[in-house]
């Protein structure tokens, strides 16, 4: 058993576990903090996003214990007008992605924001375009098929 | 007291049509939703599966030393030591609650393998880790027996598949062999699609507690109420001892309509440990324990004179079940309806494999059946050299082109008009390859979509406060398509009360019996009851009304009568009329309440013998279903043949439409669906030893945000005269026709056609 501490959504968790307990079942099995969701246990879909100092991380593919007096945002911690645009735009159908696909966003919008490029950034180009958003979003996978809402939701975000 | 009410403000805007925001938006947007994973116990315990090695077999050893010695195991159960359960009731037309046996193992009560991935023990311990730890560490030997594994190797072995009630497995009309003969323009194509499977981004997921002989399960489930039935036989308790809540589901597109070895196997754990179990499947156990779509072979041959007219259309289909269940797909189902040749042979066959059951995926059999239908069109237009929305108008059917029954509803030359029109469909240049933008060639492609429409019964009832809010409860589904949404704007403009003050109780089988959440039923089901108990209820609060010997109302039928801002008024006389509060405040009631339906055994089978009643006359009098138009535009890489979607358009004919937000994203849904039917999609099994090879989404590929092109949806929004409110289910009929549009398009583009899904661009180099 590990004891660890850790910032989840602004409030300091103390937690005992084993070292090999992913951030993923830590945060839903141990924290209670079910919004953030498993799909895959692999990193293939993205439901697990969360935010790891401000940067999206996959859960899943995480060990608690590495995140020793780091800040975890999960879903529950969000408040950003990005959740009322999955709303307004339908950006959901089941709403099993939803967290992972917001959590994603918000990280996303922060990596463009600071000037990360993608792989179909053109030298020289700023903006945000659909293609943009498209490809950054790629690790998120939603089978119900609302790309086209997410999409549009993240695009009235980064206006 | 007064009891005429002046309506000052401008009558409301109706609630059904308009784009209301889904009521559980804040619940999904804020991590708030509960799934069946997320039910909390203070004793929860977490079970992990063991697999099955082989395809066919007996156990002859099973070793749970080591896995029992892992700290914090509680139990090992395999079926040397496992409670005994009562087996699976046999599937039957009789008790539609049957439907819900995906296979007929008794898990853990046998030692016989029939899949590759059947459980054969179950570990559960104190937390997930050493559960899923200690179940690898189980070690079982069998004794293997053939199998019969091999789709493409039994494709001689098929037997025709026996026609049944709900569906034809063939049909004929003339000699459309001989037609095809002497055709003067053909084609006689075959088309192969792999299996496929669903891939909610929910895994599927049980947490069951007992409470002595009381069991409670919390599922993401397309069919509680059947489900709890089969729960209840399963363990030889009463039904009203199992409890089944389903608030959300994660995805189901049909794999969440059936009791799988997951379920079973929770409420197994759980009893023999006394313990609150819960047990979410790996990604990889989700592959290994429940079915998917079926692969399929499939002919299409089509026969026309130079005019373009069909003169024959064969569509004959090999699919397979699994030796211990499944279903057959109505593959050549659109083959039935959609055009007017003068000579139709369909023909479906079935071959029985040791492989874990199909089960239905969204438009089951359609789906794949209108991919090769529908290219097999496009080929024979360019073999006329007719544009290919000209040769599908030139053999439209007037009625069904098998029978001449009556189209409810048919408004395809509407569709493909629209959508031409939308879509540019003008600045096609016939020829392949004759299209390009840059290095990329452009390919456009239309095919029809097509699916029947069926309705379930549903009992519903609708509560009316003194205050003008309304209760509407139905143990129907949510998966996403909206269904609480649509049903509170149904029942808003029904009883005249603003959209907000209606509540929907859905997802719980404590509440009156709801439909199935299939074959694009449920929400047509739960609006038939819906509307008949608002009715109800109306006549209840009039009644109230014309007790009262001042009530504007009295005297008043129901015919006479608008419900409208909070209450009821006459139509001859509109500002003469009374407020709901008013009318319930007088009468000193609380609330009023309507039912429809009876919980009673003798009222579901009351309730089952209408639904057979109905679907029995409405096959024999109409042809019913949704339908559209879909055009797309590829672009192909010269060079890798890799092939991009860049644009989408569909035009449904699906009667009236309630949300125009929510059915636009779910006929979205359908179409991705498709798209990854066409580009990507295929499970992978070992042909020697039936293994799914790819059991994850890393192998597996469904469509990213980066393959989606905005799509654009358009609705014909005409009602359907013969369905409630004149809507038609659209959860399947946008998948349908997808794969057939983009290998028109993919061949529009290069030249080549790819007859075997998916359209990879191996196959285009």
């Amino acid at each position: 058993m590990v004891t660890l501490r850790m910032r989840v959504n602004g409030v300091t968790r103390s937690l005992e576990l084993e070292p090999w307990v992913s951030l993923l079942d830590a945060l839903r099995e141990r924290l209670g903090l079910t919004g953030t969701k498993k799909g895959c246990d692999q990193g293939a879909c993205g439901a697990c996003t969360v935010l790891v100092d401000g940067e999206r991380i996959n859960s899943c593919l995480a060990l608690a214990v590495q995140y020793e007096d780091r800040d975890i945002t999960t879903i529950e911690g969000i408040t950003h007008p990005i959740q009322r645009a999955f709303i307004e735009h339908d950006g959901f159908q089941c709403g099993y992605c939803t967290s992972g696909q917001i959590c994603s966003a918000i990280g996303m919008l922060a990596e463009h924001g600071a000037g990360m490029p993608s792989a179909v950034t053109e030298p020289g180009a700023s903006g945000l375009s659909e293609a943009e958003i498209r490809e950054r979003m790629s690790g998120n996978l939603c089978r119900c098929g609302a790309y086209n809402g997410i999409v549009d939701a993240i695009k009235e975000v980064a206006r | 007291m007064t009891t005429t009410t002046e309506t000052q403000s401008p009558p409301r805007e109706k609630a059904v049509g308009r784009g209301i925001d889904r009521v559980d938006g804040p619940e999904k947007t804020t991590g708030t939703a509960r799934f069946a994973a997320e039910f909390p116990y203070p004793d929860l315990a977490y079970a992990a599966l063991v697999h099955a090695t082989v395809a066919r077999g007996r156990i002859t050893g099973i070793d749970v030393k080591a896995a029992e010695a892992v700290t914090g195991v509680l139990s090992v159960l395999t079926h040397l030591n496992a409670p005994v359960l009562k087996p699976a009731p046999a599937r039957s037309m009789l008790d539609l609650s049957t439907m819900v046996s995906a296979t007929s193992v008794n898990y853990l009560n046998t030692d016989e393998v029939h899949w590759d991935g059947q459980p054969v023990a179950v570990v559960v311990a104190e937390s997930l880790e050493a559960a899923r730890h200690a179940a690898s560490l189980v070690e079982v030997t069998y004794q293997e027996f053939p199998a019969v594994v091999d789709f493409a190797a039994e494709e001689a072995n098929a037997k025709p598949q026996p026609s049944s009630m709900l569906g034809a497995g063939s049909a004929k009309k003339g000699d459309a062999e001989a037609a095809l003969a002497v055709a003067p323009v053909s084609v006689d194509l075959r088309f192969t699609t792999p299996p496929h499977n669903h891939n909610a981004i929910e895994p599927h997921a049980t947490t069951a507690v007992w409470d002595g002989d009381r069991l409670t399960v919390h599922e993401g489930s397309q069919a509680i109420s059947w489900m709890r039935k089969h729960l209840a036989v399963r363990f030889g308790i009463p039904e009203r001892n199992v409890r089944m809540t389903s608030p959300y589901v994660g995805g189901g597109f049909g794999g969440k309509g059936s009791v799988w070895p997951g379920t079973i196997l929770t409420a197994l754990a759980a009893r023999a440990t006394g313990r609150a179990v819960r047990m979410m499947l790996t990604r990889e156990g989700v592959y290994r324990t429940v079915g998917g779509r079926t692969p399929s072979i499939q002919r299409v041959a089509l026969g026309a004179g130079q005019d373009g007219r069909l003169t024959a259309l064969i569509q004959t289909s090999v699919t397979r079940t699994g030796k211990v269940g499944g279903n057959s797909e109505p593959v050549t189902e659109a083959a039935h309806h959609l055009y007017d040749a003068e000579n139709i042979l369909v023909q479906q066959k079935l071959v029985e494999m040791d492989l874990l059951p199909n089960t239905f995926m969204r438009a089951p059999g359609v789906s794949i059946g209108t991919f090769a239908l529908e290219a097999a069109i496009d080929e024979l237009a360019g073999e006329l050299g007719v544009d290919p929305i000209e040769l599908r108008m030139r053999n439209e059917p007037e009625r069904n082109p098998l029978d001449g029954k009556r189209f409810a509803h048919r408004k395809l030359r509407e569709a493909y008009a629209l959508g031409a029109e939308r879509f540019g469909w003008a600045e096609r240049t016939p020829e392949p390859g004759s299209m390009r933008d840059g290095r990329w060639l452009v390919g456009m492609g239309v095919a029809t979509a097509y699916h029947s429409s069926v309705q379930f019964t549903a009992n519903v009832t609708v509560r009316l406060s003194a205050d003008g809010t309304v209760v509407v409860r139905c143990g129907f589904h949510e998966m996403g398509m909206g269904g609480a949404t649509v049903q509170a704007q149904i029942a808003a403009d029904e009883l005249g009360v603003p959209f907000e003050a209606v509540r929907v109780e859905y997802g719980d089988s404590d509440l009156p019996t709801g439909p199935m959440a299939g074959g694009s039923a449920q929400t047509a089901s739960v609006a038939a009851s819906l509307l008949s108990a608002c009715e109800k209820l109306k006549g209840s609060v009039l009644a109230l009304a014309r007790r009262s010997g001042d009530s504007p109302l009295r005297g008043q039928r129901l015919a006479a009568v608008e419900a409208r801002d909070g209450g009821l008024y006459r139509r001859d006389r509109p500002d003469a009329g009374e407020s709901y509060e008013a009318i319930l405040s007088r009468a000193g009631r609380p609330s009023v309440e309507a039912a429809i339906g009876s919980e009673s055994g003798l009222g579901a089978l009351a309730g089952q013998v209408r639904f057979m009643a109905k679907f029995v006359n409405d096959r024999r009098r109409w042809v019913k279903a949704a339908s559209g138009a879909q055009f797309c535009e590829v672009r192909v890489d010269p060079d890798t043949g890799e092939v991009r979607l860049s644009r989408w358009l569909g035009v449904f004919d699906v009667g009236r439409v309630i949300n125009a937000k929510t059915a636009a994203s779910q006929l979205r849904g359908g179409i991705v669906m498709g798209i990854g039917m066409a580009l990507s999609e295929e499970t992978l099994v070992d042909p020697r030893n039936g293994r799914v090879m790819n059991p994850g989404l890393g192998d597996y590929h469904i469509p990213v945000h980066a393959d989606i092109p905005p799509i654009d949806i358009h609705y014909l929004d005409e009602p359907d005269p013969t369905m409630p409110l004149g809507l038609i289910g659209i959860g399947e009929v946008s998948i349908t026709g997808v794969a057939g549009a983009i290998a028109s398009a993919v061949h529009h583009a290069t030249g080549k056609r790819v007859r075997d899904l998916p359209i990879t661009l191996d196959k285009l180099l």
